[in-house]
């Protein structure tokens, strides 16, 4: 029996004069879509959806759900692969989907204000024709920046610019009580206290909402040119990514991608890869102010890659290369999940230097298990990400196969120093793997921090590392 | 086969500026391109060369930094390259850059067959390919969607008509234009670069040309004068709405009645 309360018309009464009745939704007006995310096994619907526009609003529906202790989830564009915006505890559903507003474009500090429902896509198209770039670029681009902050979600860039943690200046948060505060600024720097800010991202929703956030911008580089490296194997592939880290080269992006996930993007796009000739591929990005630098950039790169038994080094520097390849890139996922009948996903992150020994060991994983296992990722900042495919097994056999396979990576990572997730988060799936990876020290601080953000317990419960 | 694509360099971006008080194009010399309609016809080159062996050519007309993008095609795989360059061949048209372009290839040898884009992304006219064959008094297809096969001294080509394909046999030496996504264009070769980096490349000039009447090229070979580039005036209509998802589909039904695309 849940701790929660169950909404009665009574409550979506309350609610509704908060918010307007027809941005709620209640009962059959709930669409199948909000029962889940991307990747959730099993579905949970909300009792209700509120399709907020504005801090009011949510801090108005935080204060009764506080008083009427009924569980709030928070919910983007719904893309996230581990359940954090599903409501597991029913009870409210917060959408921010509505609250996609730029608020402020800000040259001379290069930051941008906006809301959380805007989609990261609608960023780039915002700030790049005004020679303003932002960094972050998970796959995922119709996610929301909302939750973007509250996964800390990384992306192909973080090699060379960081993450999202990196690019958040300043957030306006709404607390469990309702109330309305601000986190950080838009200053460079800050010393002023412990910093609620970088505490809020990547909490997934546990600690507060957020229903601001001001980013931080760079300039655009100008140029970019795309490497694509053709490997005899995979294994030759993987081992010269700690060699291309070591050359002190600075790639925004590098990417290892095998055959078999190329054909099946292939299959789903429609669209032949520029490439064929190999099993395993890495693809390095750089950028910079002109082609000619860049080729500078790259250039001892390129003979490493050779050295190291590369069949070639293949460039990509014009938007049309650059496209077919990282389109490619961009549909792993949902090629991969459209080549079986169900997934499960491993986001874990390793030290760099351990990225090969990990991607083998997972390689070899697919036959002491008897299991299709499909790999790519960021092989330059050491976050793999590995699915684990059901195909035609039936479900006892899928449950456990998975369940074994996974434990087996994880323990792996383990050894290595990884961690859990790189950039996915942990929201409600990947909990009794963070659990074993935890000082139970770290535990208790986690609990004390909730515990002050939020006594009744009622933010996106069962999360992270909560029960 | 002796196989010749012709390319062209282009502006690097598509978002190419119009001066509103000159009408002229701002080309940024740096940052520049192979025209990406030419690389499929490259890619198409080398293919044939692959499947039936011979040799691909490239030549292109061009001020001189227009070299760069035959280093390209080398490090795609072709293996000669020509320049067209003087000073005596500028402001021509398509009909002068044709006919320049016909004299080039006539001093650069005989060629089978030359593969040609579509059309380039900055003049756009697709005219280029056709008038060349012309010059060259050769059969020309354009709008190639597949090239079948290479046989008794001709090329077996799918041309895409308005409602149907064309199945054509073109004896050689012809001209075809090949469409956009006809094959992915392979990506240029690290290792190909640096081992082509000190290949020569030939440059015609005026004066190597079999026909040296000035009067035939640049502005004075040109039937046609540009009066003036603006940019296209947009008559998209952008509506923004806002709502629910059933709200949202009621407008747009609603929308889509008002236009007549449904009843």
């Amino acid at each position: 029996m849940s701790e929660y309360k169950k909404l009665t018309e009574q409550d979506l009464a309350e609610v509704a004069k908060i918010v307007p009745r027809e941005r709620i939704l209640w009962a059959d007006e709930i669409n199948e879509e909000y029962s889940h995310d991307e990747l959730t096994a099993t579905p949970s619907y909300p009792d209700l959806v509120v399709r907020a526009t504005s801090a009011e609003e949510i801090s108005g529906v935080l204060k009764y759900a506080n008083k009427e202790h009924i569980a709030v989830t928070p919910r983007g564009a719904g893309t996230g692969l581990v359940g954090a915006s599903v409501a597991v505890e029913h009870g409210i559903m917060i959408d921010t989907t509505l609250m996609n507003h730029f608020l402020e474009l800000d040259e001379e500090n290069l930051t941008l204000t906006l809301e959380p429902g805007v989609l990261l896509m609608e960023i780039y198209q915002y700030v790049e024709p005004k020679g303003l770039f932002y960094p972050p670029d998970p796959g995922e681009k119709t996610a929301t920046i909302g939750g973007n902050i509250s996964t800390n979600a990384g992306g192909m860039r973080a090699v060379k610019y960081g993450v999202t943690r990196d690019f958040v200046r300043g957030l306006e948060i709404v607390l469990a009580d309702g109330t309305i505060m601000e986190v950080g600024g838009k200053v460079v720097k800050n010393s002023s206290g412990y910093d609620l800010k970088d505490m809020i991202i990547g909490s997934e929703g546990t600690l507060a909402f957020v229903t601001k956030a001001i980013l931080k911008l760079l300039p655009l580089p100008q140029k970019a040119v795309s490497l694509l490296v053709p490997f005899p194997t995979l294994a030759q592939a993987i081992r010269t990514v700690p060699l291309i880290v070591k050359s002190k080269a600075t790639p925004t992006a590098i990417e290892f991608m095998e055959r078999e996930v190329i054909m099946d993007a292939e299959k789903f796009l429609g669209q032949s890869f520029p490439d064929n000739q190999a099993d395993a591929y890495l693809l390095l990005k750089f950028d910079g102010s002109n082609a000619e630098d860049i080729a500078k950039d790259y250039d001892a790169v390129a003979q490493l890659c050779l050295e190291q038994g590369a069949i070639d080094v293949l460039i990509a520097d014009t938007d049309e290369r650059a496209d077919a390849i990282w389109k490619t890139r961009g549909s792993f996922l949902q090629a991969i999940s459209g080549s079986t009948t169900m997934m499960d996903e491993v986001d874990v992150v390793v030290p760099r230097n351990k990225v090969n020994e990990f991607v083998e060991y997972v390689h070899a994983l697919q036959e002491e298990m008897h299991v299709r296992i499909k790999s790519f990722g960021h092989a330059g900042d050491g976050n793999l990400h590995v699915y684990i495919l059901r195909d035609d097994l039936d479900e006892e056999a899928w449950e456990k196969v998975l369940n074994d396979t996974m434990e087996k990576m994880y323990a792996k990572a383990r050894t290595m120093n990884g961690k859990v997730s790189g950039e996915h988060g942990i929201g409600f799936a990947k909990k009794p793997y963070l659990k074993e990876d935890l000082d139970p020290a770290a535990v208790e601080i986690m609990r004390g921090i909730k515990k002050a953000f939020d006594p009744n317990n009622i933010l996106n419960p069962r999360k992270v590392c909560f029960d | 086969m002796e196989i010749l694509v012709c390319i062209k360099q282009v502006p690097g971006s598509n978002k190419v500026e119009v001066d509103p008080v000159t009408g002229v194009l701002k080309r940024n010399g740096a940052d520049s391109k192979m025209n990406p309609y030419d690389l499929y016809a490259l890619e198409c080159g080398m293919k044939l060369k692959e499947q039936y062996g011979g040799r691909v050519s490239v030549i292109t007309m061009g001020p001189p930094p227009a070299a760069t993008i035959i280093r390209e095609a080398f490090a795609m795989g072709a293996d000669e390259g020509a320049l067209i360059s003087d000073r005596a061949f500028g402001g021509a048209d398509v009909l002068a850059t044709s006919y320049t372009l016909a004299q080039g290839i006539k001093k650069m040898g005989n060629f089978d067959v030359i593969i040609c884009g579509l059309q380039t992304t900055d003049g756009d006219t697709a005219q280029v390919g056709p008038e060349v064959s012309e010059a060259l008094d050769i059969p020309c297809v354009c709008n190639v969607a597949k090239i079948d096969k290479v046989e008794d001294n001709a090329i077996f080509v799918d041309m895409e008509m308005a409602h149907e394909f064309e199945q054509l046999k073109v004896q050689f030496p012809c001209l075809i234009t090949v469409k956009k996504d006809i094959l992915q264009p392979r990506l240029p070769s690290y290792k190909l670069k640096k081992a082509t980096e000190k290949r020569e490349i030939a440059v015609y000039a005026l004066k190597d040309m079999e026909d040296q009447d000035k009067n035939h090229y640049g502005l004075s070979g040109s039937a046609t004068q540009v009066q003036r580039i603006f940019p296209p005036v947009s008559d998209k209509e952008q509506e923004t709405w806002t709502g629910t998802g059933a709200e949202l589909a009621d407008k747009l039904h609603g929308k889509l009645k008002q236009l007549k695309f449904i009843s």
